[in-house]
Parts: structure tokens; sequence; C-alpha cells
């Protein structure tokens, strides 16, 4: 293994145009993982981004909050205004991993790690947050329910490397996210969805019922026509359009659909005068 | 009632009194029931404890000597705080090779060929297969049918074919995977439940592993007669043992004598796998047990073969070599619970009497016989609970898959039959339209009757009252009655609350404990110490703890007087495994022999304090230059036990633990996820030798249990476990469950240490009736089949 | 390469593959064998340790990643801190109790911790098969309360565990 050092955004994007595919680390939860293992991995290249100081932490602008890249779960865990303003995100972190991996796991790596229960990328979507990716030929913004292609593949080219991510502030009528772990604490999410209405605008973000952590715009549209719904099952048919949950080692389609249904059926019940 | 009253310093009038913060001390018997003579164990006697001004006790047992009694506080306690202990991993190891284990691609057949890749420079290996194995290629158990090593053909997924040395760890890692084991597949049999095709058998000639049936009465004219019988078909999974510290063992020579240390429960076992797999002589075998970080049962028999491989490796090599399984590989290939089907088929009167109980077992053993037998046995003697009925079969039978030996683990058998019988009486409450308490009420077995195998219970231990303790404790009926108002106001929550009463035998079966034949010797030192010599192991549970407990009790010392050895074959006599709820029990009351033994070798009495004794032991070793002061026992039989192997029918334990156990529970009607909100143990154990152990005991063992009962699920693949990650495979946090209420009623035992029974394995044996029961309760479904995954229980309960 | 950080108080110098986990360093080259590997995935906790005033997993960091940071292991603990943990029934089979010790000691030394986060939450993060963890969750409020008695006021602790002894 070898690991190339950077210590500024610049000299990173550097180092990956001439260490093609080399990989960046932010916390490393994910990447070192039964790492002893990983013999094949252990042959590659990874860029670390740990030192760069640009990089850490977050900060509020007056219409945004901008995570570094290099900001963890517990930085947003421990900042009161996070806690008010964006409170998903702060219902996401405390129930990724333990403390142990909330201080180090990063909300850029959580994204570029690309997995469909990322707990993270599903409150940040549900946020519209935006992902800014550098390289030496520039910076470039994407949205992040525009970001996955499809099970592990990003709109990210192998110079860019993600610098920040910009979440918007403003109110919601209305936010919810709910987690289904294998158990109370400490579990990956086996079905989860993060909810925010402004007005008549949803978003509808689900967790591992599709090759990544996606977006519901059927059910989106479903809800801002506002139908009546006299049941979860009645939420199962415009779903049934966004989501495609499978049978795994976790958990099974079926379960993963019913309970999506009933997480949003009794979720918002209380919201949507259309819900019986 | 006489001599009701006891320790005043505990806050307690009269044995009636309600509440003793979670103990309760019971006469055996009064004094008018034993002038009658009923009692089987010998005189029986009202225990207290003795207390400073306590001046009521009359008929004191086993007063505890040392003050500190049941509060001395877990002797290598800090030493592991503040990670000194030092497990497998940890021993000093300089110039050690690291081991590796090729294991079988496929879950059955004939291996054609092994294939070692052209990457690798394998002349830097130690490489050893079954020709290296200089004795009998068997891991000797019951039946020595399980190879060390594969030869010709293979039997379950992973199993080991050749292992590796190298100094290298990631070499070991890399080399592995340039291994191919070629193997001609064969059909495997992947479900036990299934009968077995001609070309499946591959052991007898219906690949059962054992057969069992014990009977009384006239079960099949009596369940002709019946006013009502009701049926059952109950299943339980398998579960991982889940030690924190994986397997692990390292070998080398030393002075011609093959040493091996490492993570494990019986060191005996792992000297005998040794002895017959080597054809080497026990004396030039050493076997040390390293702190040990967790067994269950899971160290049992499993370290016996890996000991032998580190044994192979090291003598190959001669060099000292390590073999230590990392999570996902322990996971993978070592021994878990045999799952189980059981079906019951019950006859009843009108009044909700047990008439006949018809219970046939059918257990998964895996690929070889390793200790299936026993599981089944112990499952087989608890299958009809702690009931009393005239009219009962039961029949059990292990059956062989190619899946990993399933083996031993907390309850032996016990959990999956007794899921099955407490989850059966609740349903047969539900038919009769009975309380489940009023049921269990009318049938728990009293003093004078007998069980499934005819042993006649007479210990004084009152279950209705036990029942009834927990009953009050958990607030069972307001809780009942809270749970419905609770349930009619809330449509996406339901509550419900369950028990289960139940039994464990503590000890070897029958006469187990005889063939054993454990000793223990108590060593006076030159200093006038004495250290306990035995072969049973600290693995968590307080062994260590306990016999300085018991020696200083004994010998009127203090706890830091009392040493004990290293369980080290060098050092310590065989006084059998650390199995089966039987080292506090049975060894710890070998303890008490020795030290008695002891003292009559000194010729000093037993109310030569401490001071004297001590100075005897000096003037002993001055004395006698040669030799070694040693206090001896041996295990002899408590006369009334009587066991009859051939018909199954006798007395299956010495002694056996009682409990409820309650679960208040509430169901997510959105995630089908179920939360304990309350979890009531109450047990009755014989004496409780110490608080903080025992009812550690009690909690870690509800906890593991409700793992296995509700979130605890092996994915299989080939027979083998898939989910082989603690990802995958999860067990409780401190989130999953709520503080676990103990509650202790205490008869003393005569013939255990102090009057202590077994405690180790009982808890397990509630916990997943208790809660599918408390289920059943809160969402109105019967599930006969755990765990009950979210997953399993929204199959269950269909679309609502 | 060649790194350094802070060990327990002490800078130490350490050559180091950059494939080298954090927990290897420390257990294999610096020979501190109290820190535990209990599954290598960041599951179990037994590897804790505090490392820049926050509990992680040694098992998922490079220990390149610790050049110029401070790391604690449970070598730093002095066993006359550990009473309450001791006395609790804290530790049975000692695998997972380093993790455990480590991440309590982060809690005591920050107890407005528990006026978010309650003491089952905190210790979700280390893995317990003997305890039930109600050992280890009295054991830390027992801990926890010795502060609060010199300090005249006693952090916010779990409230409904019952123990069983008198």
């Amino acid at each position: 293994m070898s690991i190339l050092l950077p210590e500024t955004i610049s000299e990173a994007c550097h180092l990956l145009a001439t260490h093609h595919g080399a990989i960046p680390v932010a916390g490393g939860t994910d990447l070192f993982v039964h790492w002893p293992q990983k013999i094949e991995d252990r042959g590659k290249t990874f860029l670390d981004l740990s030192g760069i100081e640009e990089l850490k932490g977050h900060r509020w602008t007056g219409d945004e909050l901008i995570l570094g890249a290099l900001s963890t779960f517990w930085d947003i865990i421990k900042d009161l205004r996070a806690q008010i303003e964006l409170p998903l995100l702060l219902g996401a972190a405390r129930q990724v991993g333990a403390i142990q991996i909330q201080t180090r796991g990063t909300w850029a790596g959580n994204i570029m790690n690309a997995s469909p229960a990322a707990d993270g990328v599903a409150v940040l979507m549900a946020y519209d947050a935006v992902v800014r990716l550098q390289s030496q030929a520039g910076t470039e913004e994407i949205p992040l329910s525009e970001f996955y292609l499809g099970y592990k593949a990003m709109r990210r080219d192998p110079g860019q490397v993600l610098t920040e991510i910009r979440v918007p502030r403003r109110g919601y009528d209305f936010q919810m996210f709910e987690k289904v772990g294998a158990r109370a604490a400490q579990a990956i999410t086996k079905v989860g969805v993060a909810v925010t209405r402004r007005g008549e605008e949803w978003r509808v973000v689900a967790n591992s019922v599709a090759p990544t952590v996606c977006r519901c715009p059927t059910l989106e549209s479903f809800l801002a026509t506002g139908q009546p719904v006299r049941g979860p099952h009645d939420l199962v048919v415009p779903l049934r359009d966004d989501v495609a949950p499978i049978d795994d080692i976790r958990s099974t389609a079926r379960y993963r659909e019913t309970v999506l249904a009933r997480l949003l059926y009794f979720g918002l019940r209380d919201e949507c005068p259309c819900f019986a | 009632m006489g001599a009701l009253v006891v320790g005043a310093g505990w806050g307690m009038k009269t044995l009636s009194a309600r509440r003793l913060v979670g103990r309760h001390m019971r006469p055996h018997l009064s004094a008018q029931q034993s002038a009658t003579g009923r009692s089987g164990l010998g005189r029986p006697y009202v225990y207290c404890r003795a207390v400073p001004g306590d001046t009521h006790c009359k008929n004191q047992a086993i007063p505890f000597r040392t003050e500190a009694g049941g509060r001395v506080k877990r002797v290598e306690g800090l030493s592991k705080l503040t990670g000194r202990e030092r497990f497998v991993d940890d021993l000093p190891m300089d110039g050690a090779l690291w081991g590796g284990t090729v294991r079988s691609p496929a879950p059955r057949g004939r291996i054609r060929e092994v294939r070692f890749g052209a990457g690798v420079n394998w002349s830097e290996f130690v490489i050893v297969d079954h020709r290296d194995i200089p004795g009998l290629n068997a891991v000797l158990l019951i039946e020595n049918d399980q190879p060390v090593l594969a030869s010709t053909q293979v039997r379950h997924l992973h199993e080991p074919v050749v292992l590796l040395a190298h100094p290298s760890r990631h070499e070991i890692r890399r080399a592995l995977q340039q291994i191919e084991i070629v193997v001609d597949p064969e059909a495997p049999v992947l479900d036990f439940r299934e009968t077995p095709s001609p070309d499946q058998i591959q052991y007898g000639t219906d690949n059962v592993l054992k057969h069992l049936r014990t009977e009384k009465g006239e079960v099949e004219r009596v369940l002709a007669d019946a006013p009502i019988v009701v049926e059952g078909v109950y299943e339980t999974g398998s579960q991982e043992h889940l030690y924190l510290e994986t397997q692990g063992m390292v070998a080398w020579m030393e002075e011609g004598v093959i040493t091996v240390s490492g993570s494990m429960q019986c060191p005996y076992y792992v000297l005998d796998a040794l002895r017959c797999a080597l054809g080497r002589e026990a004396n030039l075998i050493r076997v040390i047990q390293a702190a040990t970080g967790g067994g269950f049962g899971g160290k049992e028999e499993y370290p016996s073969g890996l000991a032998i491989h580190a044994a192979l490796l090291a003598m190959k090599a001669g060099q000292a070599v390590k073999l230590v399984y990392d999570r996902v590989e322990d996971m993978a290939v070592t021994t878990k619970r045999h799952p189980s089907q059981v079906k019951h088929r019950t006859g009843l009167d009108r009044h909700g009497h047990l008439i006949a109980q018809d219970v046939e077992i059918l257990m998964d053993g895996g690929a070889y016989v390793t200790l299936s037998p026993v599981v089944l046995s112990r499952g087989l003697i608890h299958a009809a609970g702690p009931y009393h009925c005239e009219n009962v079969r039961i029949d059990g039978r292990a059956m062989l898959t190619n899946s990993p030996p399933f083996g031993a683990f907390r309850g032996f058998g016990a959990p999956q039959t007794q899921f099955a019988v407490e989850r059966h009486m609740d349903r047969i409450a539900t038919e009769l339209q009975i309380d489940p308490v009023e049921l269990r009420r009318r049938n728990l077995i009293r003093d004078g009757q007998t069980t499934a195998t005819g042993q006649v219970i007479e210990d004084g231990v009152d279950r209705v009252a036990l029942m009834d303790q927990a009953l009050e404790m958990s607030g069972y009926r307001v809780r009942q009655r809270e749970n419905a108002e609770f349930n009619r106001s809330n449509l996406g929550r339901q509550r419900g609350i369950g028990l289960a009463t139940f039994f464990h035998g503590a000890g070897f079966t029958g006469a187990g404990e005889v063939h054993l034949g454990s000793v223990v010797h108590v060593a006076g030192l030159p200093d006038g110490r004495v250290e306990i010599r035995a072969s049973n192991v600290e693995m968590g549970q307080g062994a260590l703890t306990v016999f300085t407990q018991i020696a200083a009790d004994r010998l009127g010392y203090p706890p830091s007087q009392v040493l004990v050895a290293p369980a080290d074959t060098h050092r310590v006599p065989d006084s059998g495994p650390t199995v089966a709820s039987r080292t506090a029990m049975i060894v710890g009351h070998l303890v008490e022999e020795a030290c008695d033994d002891l003292r009559r070798r000194l010729g000093v009495d037993g109310d030569c304090e401490a001071k004297g004794l001590s100075q005897a032991i000096g003037s002993w070793h001055e004395a006698n230059h040669e030799g070694g002061l040693l206090g001896e026992a041996r295990y002899k039989e408590p006369p009334h036990i009587h066991w009859d192997e051939d018909t199954y029918r006798g007395d299956a334990y010495g002694a056996f633990g009682w409990g409820t156990y309650i679960a208040d529970v509430e169901v997510d009607l959105r995630t089908f996820v179920t939360t304990v909100r309350d979890f009531v143990a109450t047990q009755e154990v014989g004496r409780v030798l110490n608080d903080v152990l025992a009812s550690g005991q009690i909690q870690g063992g509800v906890v593991q249990a409700l793992g296995w009962a509700l979130m605890e699920e092996c994915k299989w693949r080939d027979g083998a476990m898939d989910n082989s990650q603690l990802t995958n495979y999860v067990i409780p946090t401190s989130c999953d469950v709520p503080p676990i209420r103990v509650d202790f009623q205490e008869v003393p035992y005569p013939h255990g240490a102090q009057g202590a029974k077994g405690i180790g394995e009982l808890p397990f044996d509630g916990v997943a009736p208790a809660v599918a029961n408390a289920i059943a309760e809160a969402v109105g479904c019967d599930p006969c089949e755990i765990p009950l995954t979210p997953e399993r229980l929204m199959d269950l309960m269909g679309e609502r | 390469m060649e790194i350094s950080f802070t060990l327990n108080g002490e800078r130490v110098v350490v050559t180091v593959d950059p494939s080298d986990r954090l927990l290897d360093t420390l257990r294999e080259s610096l020979g501190l064998k109290g820190t535990k590997e209990g599954c290598g995935e960041g599951e179990c906790g037994a590897c804790t340790v505090i490392f820049d005033g926050l509990p992680v997993n040694s098992c998922l960091i490079p220990t390149y990643q610790s050049r110029g940071h401070v790391v604690e292991t449970i070598e730093s603990v002095s066993p006359d801190e550990l009473t309450a943990l001791h006395s609790s029934g804290a530790t049975q089979c000692g695998a997972c109790s380093p993790g455990v010790v480590m991440t309590a000691l982060w809690v005591r030394r920050n107890p407005e911790l528990l006026s978010t986060h309650n003491l089952r939450e905190v210790m979700a993060g280390n893995l317990c098969r003997c305890t039930g963890y109600d050992g280890i969750i009295d054991g830390l409020k027992g801990w926890l309360d010795e502060d609060g008695g010199r300090r005249g006021g006693g952090p916010a602790a779990e409230t409904e565990t019952r123990r069983v002894s008198p």
C-alpha cells in the first residue's frame, strides 16, 4: 500500500492527477473494515485527506451549512444549531454506528462510500444538499440527488476530490427521519426514510431499497396531489415506481417494501389530512 | 412452622416477608415435614447467613466465616479492567510462526487434489496435512469420527484440510488464497428436518447420530381418551456464541514436551485429544489455559481440534506456532447452538391438568457426532418442562447434516426444548381459555412428584411461590391491565407481558459425574497460604473468585491467603471440564472437601482458626522437606442418585435450579420490531455464593438469550454461516435491553459447595419463551419459531 | 515511514508501514497488549482508544493518521480509579473490558454528554457478551457518582437500574 499525504486541497488535486485511481481516505471507518483480510486493497494507492486543514469542520453562512470533507458526524452531534435547524442531520448522525464511529466517520465519506444504506446521505438528500468536487480542472457542484448513477457508481471523475457539502438553510413545514436496523443501536439500515416538506414541495428519500440511496419522485408527487390514503398499502403502489428492494443477508424485499410504506404512513398520518 | 425468623440484619422478619432486595432464603422443609423423613437429600436445614447480632438462627448450616463472604470482588477483576490480563493473542511469542487453515470449499465431496498456486514461494511455509498426524486422525470425543484434517473426503464447508505456518501473518493470509482444494461434490444434507435420500446417507443407515427415548406411564392410551389434546410444532434457530475473544492456541516444544496454551474451557479434553492424535504419552503433553475471553460452551470441544492443529504445525516447524482465528473465520467455522424442531401432543383434563405429554425432538447435529448425543440428552430430559405429568414419552433424534458440527452452548439443548414446551403451555392456555399463570400453577411440579424421567423431586423448593414472586416483582397483573389499556389507545404499538417457568439440571447427567471422577487438590504452601488446584477454568463466570471464597470460608482464611493454581495440566489434577453448570456446585464442593482433607492430614480440627492452620502448614513444611502438602478430594456420588442409562429413567441430575421469567414487551407495528421493556428473572439456585457474580451470570445469560429470541440469526450458505461478520450477525447492545431485574430464592443443596447449585445455564432457558409469550399476548399471534426477527413477525402477523 | 505521536502522555516515534492499523502498532510494535481486537470491523469496541480526546476504534485507523495526534490507551488507566466498575461486576471474561473502560473514562471526563445521551447510548459501541450490560452501566454510574459526590451534584444517570445486592 502506498499513501499520499497532501496538506492542501490543490496538492491533493495534483496528486490525484498524477496518481490515477488513488483512493481518497477521510476517517477510514468504511475503508479499513476487515483491513487485514483485504489483501488486494493493500496493493493500492490511497490519498489521505486527514492532514488538510481546509477540509476540517463545518461552518454556517447566511444561507448554508457547509460541511468540510473531514467534518464528522460527531461535529454535528455537538452543534446545537444543527439540532435546531437541521434536526435530521442530528437524527442520522446519532444512529450511524456508535460513538466510536461517529467521532471518525465523515459526511463526505458516507457519500463517497456510496452504500445504499447510508443514513447521512438520506438526510442530506432530503435537505437538497449539493456536493462540491474539485480537481485540477476546476470545481463542480452536483446536487446529491443526482450524484449516484448506480450501485457504488458516482458522478465523480477519478481526478476529483469531494471538498465540501453545502446544505441550504431554510425552514421546513415537516421533516422526519426513520431508520430500521437489526437492533436499536449500531446497526446497518435495513430500511430507512427521510422526508421533508416545504409548502407543497416534498422530498422523500429512501435507504436500502434500491442500488443507491434514492429520491422517490413518484411518491413525492403523489403526496403533493393530496390523494386519499386509506392505509400503508396505498403508498406501496407509488413507491414501487421509485424503489426496488431486494432480499439480501440483512432483510427481505417484502419486509423493506412493507415497512417503508408503514413508516411513511404512520409518520405522515398526522401531517396529511388526506391520510385515513 | 418453626425457625422462620432469619437475619434481622437483612431487614427481614420472617420468611413470608415479601422482598429481600432480590434474595430470599427459604426453609428447606419445615421441621415437621423433615421429621417424616420425606426428604431424599438428608436432613434438611434452615439456612441463614451469619450476620452480626443475629440470634434467631437456631439451625445454622454453613455460615460464611469470612467477613467478605458473598462480597468478595472478582479476584482478577482489576487485571481485566486494566487490560493486563493476558489472552492467547497477548502472550509474548517472539519468533513464533503464524498458523493458518486451508478449508473445504464444498459441503460434501471427495478430495481430488490440493493445488498450490504459482504465486507463492511455498518453501518458506510449513505445510501440514493428514499424513503428518502421528496418531489417530480424529478429534477425540464421544465417537472418533471427526478428522483432525480431512484426508479423502469432506463433510462440511470450511472443514480443515491443510495447515500452514509462516513468520508473517500477512503472508499466511495471502497464501491461503493461493491454495485450491479440488473436490468432487457429493449430495449434501442441508435440512435436518428432511428425510435423507439414499445418496445422502453418511452415518449408519439413516443419518441419525443419536436416538434417545424416555417413557413413563401409558402415553398413547391416555392421549386416546383425553378430553382435550393440544398439538404444536416449535422451531429454534442456531446461535453463535460470540465470545468476545476469538478462538486461539499457541504450541511449542519444551524439553520434549509438546506444550499448548490457549483459550479453552476443558484443559483435560485438550490433553486427551492431543494424546490420541499425536500418539504421545500424556506426560509428554502439557496444556495450559490462557485467560479465556468468554466460552459459553464454544470453547468446550472446539479447542481440542485447534490445539492439535497448532501442535502439528509446531512439531513440524520445530518452532512455536500461533494459531488465532480472526472474527470472520471464527464465526464461519466454529460450533454453534443446535437448531431444533420439537413437536408436542399433550393431553389435558378439563381442569387443565397435564395427563399425557408426547414430545418428539429433532436436532441438527451437523457433520460429525461430536457432542450431539449429550446435547440431545439434556434437551430430552428437560423437554416436558418443570411440570408433573404421569404419562410422558419423549423421543429425540440428532440428525447428521453437512454443516460444521453444532456444539455445546449454554443450556445444552434445554433452551430449545423448553422454548417449545413453554410456548406450548401458552397455546394450551389459549385453547382452554385458562390464564397461563393458572395453568402453570396447576401443573408445576410439587415436592414428592416426578419429572419426565421419573426422578422424585424433593428439594424443598416451592416452585409456585417462586412464580408468585416473579409475578409480584413484575407487577404482572397491573401490567396486564395497563397494557390492555395502552393497546386500546395506540394503533401503532402493542404491548404484552408473558412468562415462562422452567428448570435446569446442574452437573453432568446421570452417572456422568461418576465417570468423570473429578479430583481437586488444595495444597498447603510453605508460607502458610493454600493453593487450590483444579482444572476448571476462569472464563468470565467467576470460577477463580468462587473457588477462592469457598476455600477461604472453609479454612477461615482471608481470601488473600488463598491462591488458585493456573489451569495447567502439569500442575492441576483433572477435576473435569468447565461445563454443565458444575464448577461452583460440584467442583466447589470438592474444594471444600479437599480443604477438610488438608486439615485432617495436619491433624488440625475444624475449630482451629486461620493463624493456627497457617502455622500448622508452615510447621509441616519445616518437618517435611520432601514432597508437597496436599489435601485431596475425589468425587463421590451422593447416595440419592440412581440413573438407568438404558431406559433413560431415574435421577437425571443431583439437583435442578428453577426459574420463572417474565418479559414485558412492546411491538412496533410500523416495523414489527420488538422492544423488551422490562425483564424479571426470578430463580432458585441453592445458595447464592456471590451476589455480584451470580446476578451477573443471570443478567448476562438473559441478554444472550434475548439475542437468540429476537435478533440473532445465522444465515446459511452450503450449510455454513454466511453472515459471519459482526455487522451482519448482530447481538444485543446496551441499548437493546432493559435492566434485567434479578431475584434469587435460596434453598441450599446439601451436596453443593456451601449449598450452591449450578447457575450458569439456567438463565438461558426461560428467556425466549417468556418473550415469545409476551409477543403473542401483545399482537394476538402464535409464534412457534425463533428468532422472532421483525421479518418473521411480519410474516406471522400477515398484512394488517 | 517514521511517525511520532503522543501516547499516554509521552512522545513516541515508531516506524510503520502505511497499511498498519493503529491497533496493531499499539499491540505489536509498541507492546501495549491491553487494547484488544474483537472483530476488526469497528463493531465491538474492544479496541477503543481515546484519540484527541474522543473514543475511536483503533482497528479502523491507519497508524499514520495518528502522526502528531494524542492517543490514550488502557495502559494509562490506574486500577485505583476502577473501584466502582470492579464492584459492580462490570467485567466478566475481560475481553471487552479495556474498551469499555476507555469509553467509560471518556464519559467520566465529559459528563455534559449525559444531558443529551443516556448511559446506554454512550456505551452502545462496546459489545459485551457476558454481563448483559447491567454491571457495566451500574459501574459507570457509580464512577460518575464518585465525581458527583465530590462536586456536590451527581450527573444525570440511568434511574431505572436496580441492584440485586443489598
